[in-house]
């Protein structure tokens, strides 16, 4: 294997439904607290939905919110925000060598409904439809945005990979650093997708969508009576840097990113594999250099919906069956699915556990689905693991995540160790 | 409407597409490019609301006529006779 530059990540900017800060979206997987509320849409009505709550007037003008789109609003607050907590002064930083890379599951839609709703009240005469549709569209909009905010001149652009791509983000971003070609990376994913009735209306028409009389008990994977997503927006992009540059500027480091890898099931529009997840996990582990055994915790994908969820923890069940300090745990029990942010937004999530070592647990599991059971899947209260009693501490986190047409992606960070 | 009323419905809508801009001290004769930040999306803005609020229509080689408070009254006072001002 070739030898790369190690990359490590050094910031972190978010938003998603229960906190607009590591600190605070850490504090409330501890503490349990939902980010999922009441939500109403036009033309789907009353459901739910994971909002973000962040004041986008702190980076934007009110010009450019007005201008630019939900993804670009929430790409520039976590852009911001992970240089910020980087410590990174943009003004010290060649603008040319920042790249900027945003996992989207999709992007137009909202505008693109958004225009047809308008110019439908002009009885579709064209001459309504506007000319900020093309810019809002582009499927590089929301990093293009951060660029025209920030002032950068490195590469920015969207990776497409349904919602697998939180982690393509970061992924790419990685391999940019490692050949050079930039010297910082902001990569993660965002979403704005609560905001396209579509996405809530096929969600509806295929039966996946979550359905609850208390919107904080709806996302419940793993739960005999899950139903269902509930959709929501949300975005986290990592600074990520070369080791070397790093250590030599003092940077705090939150974990080295050892792996990864991404693959396709090549088997259905929809529904997921359990060999294609399970060889995305093993693949990521290789790539790591990383044993199943020495996996501290795995984050789920599992969205809640009846078959997606039995077909993770079969892939889970035949990776890590024998191995007794793995810990597994989900995210979206708490924010619903937030798409293309969704494996960056659930690995910033667990991150912390390096420093508190903590698991923070799967909420809203009741009743274990026995097709469901895993062993050490942590639900209802944090657990501190064994190995964390023992003094070893907690040192490695596999994050999947899981889109449509049969896009895997896993990746592998470790705590970092000289 | 009135040359008065055009000023007001003109400032409204930048009101609308620059809303971080003051335009208390607008002055009616000096090009709305130098005094405040509006970009050609903008005038095409400008352009959609008129066409919006009061079925206006604003050929692109009339788009210059615009350039200035004055402009915009000179130019729109025929078109916005008996129209009643609309403010967002």
């Amino acid at each position: 294997m070739l030898e790369l530059p190690r990359v490590v990540i050094t910031g972190v900017g978010l938003t998603s439904p229960n906190g607009d800060s590591l600190a605070e979206f850490r504090s409330n997987l501890l503490d349990g607290v939902s980010g999922v509320e009441p939500y109403e849409i036009r033309h789907v009505g009353e459901t739910l939905a994971g909002v973000c709550h962040f004041d986008a007037s702190r980076h934007q003008k009110r010009k450019e919110v007005r201008r630019g789109t939900r993804a670009g609003s929430i790409a520039i607050w976590c852009a911001r925000e992970t240089l910020t907590d980087a410590g990174l002064e943009l003004s010290e930083l060649d603008r040319h060598r920042i790249g900027v890379f945003t996992g989207i599951t999709e992007h137009g839609n909202v505008e693109t409904e958004n225009q047809i709703h308008e110019v439908a009240q002009y009885g579709f005469d064209l001459s309504f439809w506007s000319h900020h549709h093309n810019p809002r569209t582009v499927a590089n909009n929301p990093a293009g945005e951060v660029t025209l905010n920030l002032g950068l001149h490195g590469p920015a652009y969207s990776l497409g990979g349904a919602c697998a791509a939180g982690n393509l983000g970061l992924i790419h971003g990685m391999q940019q650093l490692q050949l050079g070609l930039i010297d910082v990376a902001l990569g993660g994913g965002v979403s704005e997708s609560i905001h396209t009735f579509g996405i809530f209306a096929s969600f509806r028409a295929q039966g996946a969508l979550a359905r609850h009389e208390d919107p904080t008990r709806a996302s419940r994977p793993f739960d005999r009576d899950r139903n269902g997503i509930v959709v929501s927006e949300g975005g986290c992009l990592f600074t990520l840097e070369r080791l070397d540059d790093a250590l030599a500027r003092g940077a705090r480091i939150y974990a080295e990113v050892k792996g990864y890898h991404v693959n396709s099931d090549g088997t259905d529009f929809v529904l997921p594999s359990v060999e294609g997840q399970a060889g995305c996990i093993r693949g990521a582990l290789a790539h790591s250099g990383v044993a199943p055994h020495e996996v501290d915790i795995v984050n789920t994908h599992a969205t809640s919906t009846p078959s997606g969820d039995i077909a993770e923890c079969g892939a889970i069940r035949s990776v890590f069956s024998d191995c007794e300090t793995t810990y597994v745990n989900n995210t979206k029990g708490y924010i619903g699915h937030t798409m293309g942010a969704a494996g960056a937004l659930e690995l910033a999530g667990n991150l912390p556990s390096f420093e508190d070592g903590l698991v923070h647990p799967t909420i809203n599991l009741d009743n274990l689905d026995p097709e469901c059971e895993l062993r050490n899947l942590v639900h209802g209260e944090p657990t501190r693991p064994r190995q964390v009693t023992d003094g070893e501490g907690l040192h490695t986190i596999l994050n999947m995540s899981f889109g449509m047409l049969g896009i895997n992606s896993a990746v592998v960070v470790q705590s970092y160790r000289n | 409407m009135t040359n008065e009323e055009i000023v007001i419905a003109i400032k409204d809508i930048i009101t609308t597409i620059a809303p971080d801009e003051d335009l208390s001290a607008l002055e009616l004769d000096v090009r709305l490019r130098d005094q405040i930040e509006l970009d050609s999306m903008d005038f095409l803005d400008i352009v959609m609301e008129l066409r919006k609020r009061y079925s206006v229509q604003v050929p692109e080689e009339d788009y210059m006529e615009l350039a200035t408070l004055q402009g915009c009254v000179d130019y729109l006072a025929p078109k916005l006779a008996g129209k009643q001002l609309v403010t967002a």
